[in-house]
């Protein structure tokens, strides 16, 4: 991540090599197929004063804010403090996420190489980030419950799934072959946030000991 | 060719009277085969097949008193005695006699290294001779002398299936839609599960095959009382069928890591490589340096776990 830009063609780093001499655009156009590091090469070589970080690039960035007041703020100081340069901001009040929170997409430039320090420092603020450029954050996972599930109050089941691990359902599937007051099965399709699929797991495996269900959790990490 | 051994054999079930019948093949000879009543024991060889008549005829297996093994003159002891909890014995006795005596001990039984792994070590320590125990984990699967191979350190974790009979179980209600009962009742039919086939289906001898391989990973310190251990009892058909809609199966997965051990039933994606079926037992090896190494094939069987048996006898140096 970071080095593979999202958006953005090339037209900042032309225009700052057409800012140089003539000499040296022809460096900035043979060197535009090499990539994202084009850029602080050109500098190296021109060594022009206005862009002395290689040029900056757009980003759209995803985040997930708590409805308190001054969240916004908070979760926008870490984008300046780190060298971004904040174009707009879409606070989608009225929207709001699986997990209660508010969606915001805010559009920044920054020099490539600084987008990884950005999105670190929102995480280091307790943001969670959904989405920072190409990338995408937050997990789906499966898991199936056995036991009796209807008699057993499932619709509890799945509010505490969803306050207590904090997991959002996004579908469920039930079987339950031999009638609703017999073993069932169901199903489950969790959004959880990233990084937080293994606490996630430990309240579910919790809630099923108190309900006297058995889990079948998934098995992740590396291909199984 | 590795040097010639003699073996004195302790336990005279599927594995001890395979490693007896195979052992000429590869290269050693077999001074002593006991089961838990009699022995036969001869320094300069004993007649295997006609021990293994005597074994299979209902016979005594030899007129020698089973203590005699450890009078005569052998290099190794092969301790194939089935897997006892807890204080692990005799299995750990008898090994615990043979390193005192400076004899190498080969271990099929996976009581005193699941177990005791830490007392035995410090025997080892003390004695001319090693232990080896291949055939614990995963029958004729190389799974230790992978990780010998890459060195443990350099190895985060090991998981993968190591219950055959729970994995039939599973395979079978998955593909034919038939509930948990039905199935054990086929497998036992089959021969595939035992008449008491508690330890396989509650998760236990899959456990203690992964703490065998913590124990290895972080050089001692786990037992069977440290693992999380859920078996497939609970797992009705139902679920392997929502499990199938969504392209996973249901698999009795362990995993050892250095933190721990965990043994339940976990949701794979039905085509990826854990996802074996019938009996076959695979592990997946995660190592810092070389990326994910899968070994799949027998993990139970008289003549496959002896071929794992033999494997250690052949990388013991000579006493």
């Amino acid at each position: 991540m970071g080095n593979e830009p999202v958006v953005g063609p090339n037209d900042d780093r032309d225009a700052a090599a057409e800012s140089g001499s003539d000499a040296t655009a022809e460096t900035a156009d043979a060197d535009a197929d090499a990539g994202a590091d084009v850029g602080s090469e050109t500098e190296a070589e021109t060594g022009t004063e206005t862009e002395t970080d290689g040029g900056v690039r757009p980003y759209t960035v995803r985040l997930e804010l708590v409805d308190e007041p001054g969240e916004l703020l908070r979760a926008l100081s870490p984008i300046s403090d780190n060298g971004g340069n904040l174009l707009s901001i879409h606070h989608e009040r009225g929207n709001i996420t699986p997990r209660g929170h508010i969606p915001v997409e805010v559009d920044l430039e920054c020099p490539p190489e600084r987008f990884d320090d950005i999105v670190e420092g929102l995480r280091d603020a307790g943001v969670n980030v959904i989405q920072a450029g190409a990338e995408r954050y937050g997990e789906e996972i499966s898991i199936v419950f056995v036991g009796h599930l209807v008699e057993n109050d499932l619709s509890e089941t799945l509010s505490r799934i969803e306050s207590e691990a904090e997991a959002a359902v996004i579908d469920l599937s039930l079987a339950a072959p031999d009638g609703t007051d017999a073993t069932s099965s169901a199903r489950l399709r969790l959004a959880v946030d990233s990084g937080r699929t293994d606490a996630a797991l430990e309240s579910i495996r919790s809630i099923g000991a108190d309900k006297d269900l058995t889990i079948v959790e998934p098995l992740l990490g590396g291909e199984a | 060719m590795a040097a010639s051994q003699r073996l004195a054999i302790l336990g005279a079930g599927d594995v001890g009277r395979s490693v007896a019948d195979l052992a000429s093949e590869y290269g050693h000879e077999v001074v002593a085969l006991a089961d838990s009543t009699t022995a036969t024991v001869d320094p300069d060889g004993i007649d295997v097949a006609a021990a293994l008549d005597r074994k299979l005829g209902d016979d005594e297996i030899g007129a020698d008193d089973p203590a005699a093994v450890f009078e005569t003159d052998y290099d190794v002891l092969v301790e194939a005695t089935p897997t006892t909890l807890g204080d692990a014995d005799p299995g750990f006795t008898h090994a615990k006699r043979a390193l005192e005596t400076d004899h190498h001990v080969v271990l099929a039984n996976k009581g005193p290294v699941a177990e005791r792994y830490g007392e035995l070590r410090e025997l080892e320590a003390d004695s001319a001779g090693s232990i080896r125990f291949e055939a614990t984990v995963g029958g004729a699967i190389p799974v230790l002398s992978t990780i010998e191979d890459s060195t443990p350190h350099a190895v985060t974790a090991v998981r993968g299936v190591l219950n055959g009979t729970a994995n039939f179980i599973l395979t079978r209600m998955a593909a034919e839609g038939l509930d948990y009962e039905h199935v054990l009742a086929e497998a036992q039919d089959l021969g595939v599960a035992e008449a008491d086939p508690t330890f396989d289906v509650d998760g236990t001898d899959a456990a203690l095959k992964f703490v065998i391989l913590a124990n290895v990973l972080a050089d001692g310190g786990f037992s069977l009382d440290d693992a999380t251990v859920e078996g497939i009892q609970n797992i009705p058909g139902s679920a392997l069928d929502l499990a199938a809609e969504d392209g996973r199966t249901i698999r009795l997965i362990g995993e050892a890591t250095r933190d721990g051990v965990r043994v339940g039933p976990r949701l794979v994606p039905e085509n990826g490589a854990l996802a074996v079926t019938g009996t076959r037992n695979i592990v997946q090896i995660k190592t810092r340096n070389a990326g994910s190494l899968h070994s799949s094939g027998r993990g139970a069987g008289g003549p496959e776990t002896a071929t794992a048996v033999l494997s250690d006898v052949g990388r013991l140096p000579p006493l």
